[in-house]
């Protein structure tokens, strides 16, 4: 592209920085997302914004980009002011702004180059010029390093390839400034790798990268300068060449000596299997799954994601069909799901309600709902798992995301006679303090003879937590380590083994 | 007030949210909708206030007026609750006028089928309940369409619109209609139901029916088991399978209670009034329905006075006909409808901005 | 003749021709809108206001003065309904019923103020063979033509893009209102359009004369899965079945009358039902705007 060149020449003769936020507030009602924060970010440098779940990082990108809008502050792109009164994504796509949202976004109906060029097509006549786009294509994804069949329908590729094609967009555009909102929450081990390196080389062709994220390995990996965000202010920046080392950065993030990771001592003798499948087989997400859960066992669940956890629990929840074998030990299943706000909870339901959703036929007569034994079930659990607020006539919409989690865990947790828990994503998304609610909740649940199945994207909460990992690899299971011998490396490498290996080569 | 399922932002439970702004947005509602109306009215050279007055005069100025508007309310009542009910169910029912035909011809051929002498304990609950049969299997199929096929039940229940009222015709024309008459023969004197006898007008104590099936579907959805899963399905269908409902089968069955529902209007009609089937009876009276239920935000109870509200307007309408059209009322009925649907998305997108928790 | 013979016959596939017609109009007007994501159900209004503006033109200047009035007619309706769904962002459905409901009582409020009448206009000069043809050719040409516009164009491009992913679109800078706007008011043009077939093809306006045709043309979109050959394909199958109704109505046969009108709406209940589970509509549809 021919404005990239231009443009970064310009900016490597002058001392500007590449992007300034300056005093961003946002408010939602009452509660401030961002107050007064300030970000520099200089050229061809990797900037991460770190913070934890509700800091108010990806509020300050949505910013940047002209997708949120703030109630003061300034912004100033290459050393020129532009207004952030009616900044849309069409001004920042022209300042040179580009961003990779945390959740793709992709038309997974069109292809790779009807993806890329959207918005800002070739043409021939009134026709869009597919054979000039794939070529412009071409050129760029080589320059980068960026494999991709620019004719595949983006439904079909991989989550690597999906944010290849993202990548390429902002570029197609000319982006001098890239934003990434979370980019590897949804990679796994060895494409975090990848594309960490595919970051560095961004840096080194002279574009600017600010990157999102909580996971501070990649910040002492990747980063040049980091910011620190608490509670939507900024705490702390650290500049090139002053970046310290993570354990002081993550006192930042807290505000105080990070809690003792939780790490029950694995269990020996493990009980009687509560949970066997047998050749699971579902569309092309499962290829014939074997498994077997025990009682009193962390089972976990390890995989990059689209390798078909999700599409597991769903099968051994019965929720979606599948040809196999499932056997269940009586007893209850519970069901901790991976979309809580799809599968979990029912938003305009009051707190009581949710609690009740699944167990009506307890809570009832042969006809009418038991109202006063509702509440006092309600009044019990929200108190047990410290729900806040905890009254149970509020609508659920009203809770923060930990505190729905909490709520869904609850009702799950407290199911009579409860055998087998599967489990997805627990803390996903939700603050410390509820992730370590929720993570005790689970050993205990574990301690009481439950069978737990664990699938998280965080291999350091599956290695804590789990007696046994199994890895499940393109609707296989591949593996299954006990937690000794799980290592990060053994899993990491067990992840992709079985992967075509298309990685950037950058 | 949203009709797709799983749309969190349609809150059919006002519990928050405040009653006053609900108040507040039908005022609003209303007046616009007389504005529009007088426009129209003005069209035809005459004054709008004239003619409203008119209309006040004839609904609430004497006990004829005032009962035929009851009359016609009953009616709303039953389609109203119709709609509401596979509303809360997150079923959007625009096919409460096929169900209506069902149920008044279904009871006006048993009634006329009876034996002379039977008596009203026999006879009543028998109608009334090939009434509610007939509405309820109208009601179903687009249920189990929508279950087992994944047709849209608002496509299938237009078209069940014509489709029933072509093959009602089609029976009564060839087997039930009296000759030379377009109405079946009457039905016997144990089915009918007594008028209430308000001025002469045609409310009878139907009209205490339709007051008891709306408590009844408000204690269902309230304090029953059946409606707790019911909100749960219309709410979100997947958290509700997870809760272990059985989504696809209260699809049908929430479908078939609203036909059933939509079904007893016959008894007003038929059983009340008329004490024949006839073509073209209860027309429109589905898609008032629709107002109806919209207005009263999917509450039951509020269906009352919403009902009570249109059947004024299209009374008084009636009574308007000699100087303007009474199509005009159609026209503020569907103007009340939008606006209530503009606020409705004005609310949501205010909550929105507000920020919810998560 | 008999009835094989019938539908053989180079008339009936003339018949079935023009039944298509004002089907196939508002299902490609359907098409633009639902694949932006927009309910195309008050297709409904836009047919019965178009025939009735198609009408008044027709009376006014002759029925190509009336054909532009039904254009004119429909794209009014799609701008109040555009307003209120898009802009505003209220509930498609419930609008979209309640625009058609509007349309109703305004359409028979609107006649007796023209025309002093509660059932129909008077004559007003018809389309004749030519304008007939003319139609029918265009209809054809719009199918094709629109079909390559979703395909191959950068209007089209964003037309599927906002019906599937508009955060995606406004993300990357796109008026996403904009392109629904544009594709709604193509659906009332062309609805319209149709709507003024209705009323020039039997030379007049009559109460409710679209009479359920906008949502057997919502079923057509459905069924030809959101393509605009696949819709016009699926409103040839109501042609026909509206050919045969005619038909067997002409034919004074031993069915029905009741029974025979029925047939184009038992066929939409097939078709819907037996073509919606494999059909994927776009994921978008009937979703606000955030």
């Amino acid at each position: 592209m021919t404005a990239t060149g231009a443009v970064g020449v310009a900016v490597a003769s002058a001392p500007a920085a590449a992007l300034e936020l300056c005093g961003i507030d946002v408010r939602y009602g009452a509660r401030f997302a961002n107050r007064g924060v300030s970000l520099r970010v200089e050229p061809g440098t990797v900037h991460a914004v770190v913070g934890e779940n509700g800091a108010g990082k990806s509020t300050l990108l949505g910013v940047a980009y002209g997708e949120v809008r703030a109630a003061a502050g300034r912004l100033v792109v290459h050393g020129r002011e532009a207004a952030l009164v009616g900044h849309t994504p069409a001004r920042a796509i022209a300042l040179g702004l580009g961003m990779v949202h945390q959740h793709f976004m992709l038309v997974p109906t069109l292809t790779v180059v009807e993806n890329v060029i959207l918005g800002r097509e070739p043409r021939r006549g009134p026709l869009v010029d597919f054979s000039r786009a794939e070529a412009e294509l071409a050129t760029l994804a080589a320059a980068h390093g960026l494999a991709l069949d620019p004719r595949a329908l983006v439904e079909t590729l991989s989550v690597g390839e999906r944010q290849r094609v993202e990548i390429a967009k902002v570029l197609f555009r000319g982006a001098e400034v890239l934003l990434f909102d979370e980019p590897t929450a949804v990679l796994g081990p060895s494409e975090v790798g990848a594309f960490l390196r595919a970051l560095r080389g961004l840096a080194e062709r002279g574009k600017t990268v600010v990157l999102v994220t909580h996971k501070l390995d990649e910040v002492a990996a990747v980063a040049d300068a980091v910011t620190v965000l608490r509670h939507g202010e900024r705490v702390v920046s650290y500049a090139q060449g002053s970046v310290p080392a993570p354990e002081m950065i993550a006192r930042a993030i807290i505000g105080r000596e990070p809690p003792p990771p939780l790490m029950p001592p694995p269990v020996r003798d493990r009980g009687a299997p509560v949970l066997t499948a047998r050749g699971l087989i579902s569309g092309s997400s499962l290829l014939g799954v074997d498994l077997e859960l025990r009682a009193g066992e962390i089972l976990g669940l390890a995989g990059v994601e689209g390798n078909g956890q999700a599409e597991l629990v769903l099968a051994l929840a019965r929720l979606s069909a599948c040809a196999g074998e499932i056997v269940r030990a009586p007893g209850a299943l519970g069901h901790i799901p991976a979309d809580r706000h799809r599968h979990g909870l029912v938003a305009d339901f009051t707190l009581a309600e949710n609690l009740t959703l699944g167990r009506q036929r307890e809570l009832s007569g042969r006809v009418t709902m038991d109202r006063a034994r509702v509440l006092t079930h309600a009044r019990e659990l929200l108190a047990r798992f410290d729900v806040r607020p905890g009254e149970p006539d509020l609508p659920v919409r009203a809770l923060s995301g930990g505190n729905q989690q909490k709520l869904v865990v609850a009702r799950e947790l407290s199911r009579p006679g409860l055998t087998v828990l599967l489990c997805a994503h627990p803390t996903r998304g939700v603050d410390l303090a509820a992730a370590d609610t929720i993570r005790r909740a689970l050993v205990e649940a574990r301690a009481a003879g439950v069978g737990v199945l664990l699938i998280s994207s965080d291999l350091g909460e599956l290695r804590a937590l789990s007696d046994r990992i199994a890895v499940l690899v393109r609707g296989r299971i591949v593996a299954t380590l006990a937690r000794d011998a799980a290592t990060e490396e053994a899993l990491g490498a067990l992840m992709t083994a079985a992967r075509e290996s298309q990685e950037p080569s950058a | 007030m949203s009709w797709d399922r799983g749309d969190s932002g349609a809150s059919a439970s006002s519990s928050h949210g405040g009653a006053w702004t609900a108040l507040y947005v039908t005022l609003v509602a209303l007046l616009v909708a007389l504005l529009a109306a007088s426009l129209l009215v003005i069209a035809f050279d005459e004054s709008p206030a004239r003619v409203f007055a008119l209309v006040v005069a004839h609904t609430l100025g004497e006990p004829y007026g005032a009962g035929q508007a009851l009359f016609r309310a009953t009616t709303l009542v039953f389609t109203g609750l119709s709609v509401a009910l596979a509303h809360r169910a997150g079923l959007f029912n625009v096919g409460a006028e096929g169900q209506l035909v069902a149920g008044s011809f279904a009871c006006a051929a048993l009634g006329a089928a009876l034996p002379a002498g039977t008596p009203a304990v026999l006879a009543l609950p028998a109608v009334l309940l090939a009434a509610a049969a007939a509405g309820g299997a109208v009601g179903a199929i687009p249920g189990v369409l929508r279950a087992r096929f994944g047709a849209h039940e608002v496509i299938t229940t237009i078209m069940l619109n014509f489709v029933v009222s072509g093959a009602v015709l089609f029976v009564a024309r060839t087997w039930l209609f009296a000759p030379e008459t377009i109405h079946t023969r009457a039905v016997v004197p144990g089915a009918t139901i007594p008028a209430l006898g308000l001025g002469g007008s045609a409310v009878s104590w139907a009209a205490v029916l339709a007051l008891a099936c709306a408590l009844g579907v408000t204690w269902l959805l309230t304090r029953s088991r059946f409606g707790f899963e019911l909100r749960a399905v219309g709410q979100n269908p997947d958290a509700a399978r997870a809760g272990g409902v059985n989504v696809g089968r209260m699809t049908v069955i929430a479908m078939a209670a609203a036909g059933a529902l939509a079904g007893l209007a016959g008894s007003g009609t038929v059983l009340g009034y008329k004490h024949y089937f006839e073509k073209g009876l209860g027309a429109d009276a589905g898609f008032t329905g629709i107002a109806v239920a919209l207005l009263a935000r999917g509450n039951p109870l509020a269906v009352l006075p919403a009902a009570l509200l249109f059947a004024l307007l299209a009374e008084g309408g009636l009574a308007a006909g000699a100087r303007v059209p009474r199509e005009i009322v159609d026209v503020m009925l569907a103007v009340i409808v939008i606006v209530l649907a503009v606020a409705a998305a004005e609310t949501r997108r205010v909550r929105a901005s507000a920020g919810d928790g998560a | 003749m008999t009835l094989i013979e019938t539908i053989l016959s180079v008339g009936f596939v003339a018949q079935a021709l023009r039944v298509t017609v004002p089907y196939a109009l508002a299902a490609l007007g359907g098409t633009l809108a639902e694949r932006a994501g927009v309910v195309s159900l008050a297709l409904e209004g836009m047919l019965l206001f178009g025939a009735f503006t198609a009408t008044l033109g027709s009376a006014l200047g002759g029925p190509a003065l009336g054909a532009l009035c039904g254009i004119v007619g429909g794209l009014l309706v799609a701008a109040v309904y555009e307003l209120i769904v898009v802009r505003w962002r209220a509930d498609q459905v419930v609008c979209a019923i309640a625009i058609n409901l509007l349309v109703l009582g305004l359409t028979r409020t609107l006649l007796v103020l023209v025309w002093g009448s509660a059932s129909s206009s008077p004559r007003v000069p018809g389309l004749g063979s030519t304008g007939t043809w003319a139609f029918v050719a265009a209809a054809a040409v719009l199918a094709l033509a629109l079909s390559e516009l979703v395909r191959r164009t950068p209007w089209g491009l964003r037309l599927r893009a906002a019906g599937e992913r508009p955060d995606a679109l406004a993300s990357l800078g796109v008026d996403v209102e904009r392109v629904r706007w544009g594709a709604v008011l193509a659906s009332g043009a062309l609805a319209g359009l149709g709507g003024a077939w209705l009323a020039l093809d039997v030379g007049g306006f009559s109460d409710a004369m679209s009479s359920g045709r906008g949502y057997i043309a919502l079923a057509a979109v459905v069924s030809g899965k959101w393509r605009p050959l696949g819709a016009t394909a699926a409103c040839l199958l109501f042609g026909v079945a509206g050919a045969l109704e005619l038909n067997l109505q002409a034919e004074a046969t031993s069915l029905p009358r009741e029974l025979v009108q029925m047939l184009p709406y038992v066929v939409t209940l097939i078709a819907v039902s037996s073509v919606a589970r494999g059909a994927r509509a776009p994921s978008a549809l009937g979703q606000p705007l955030g």
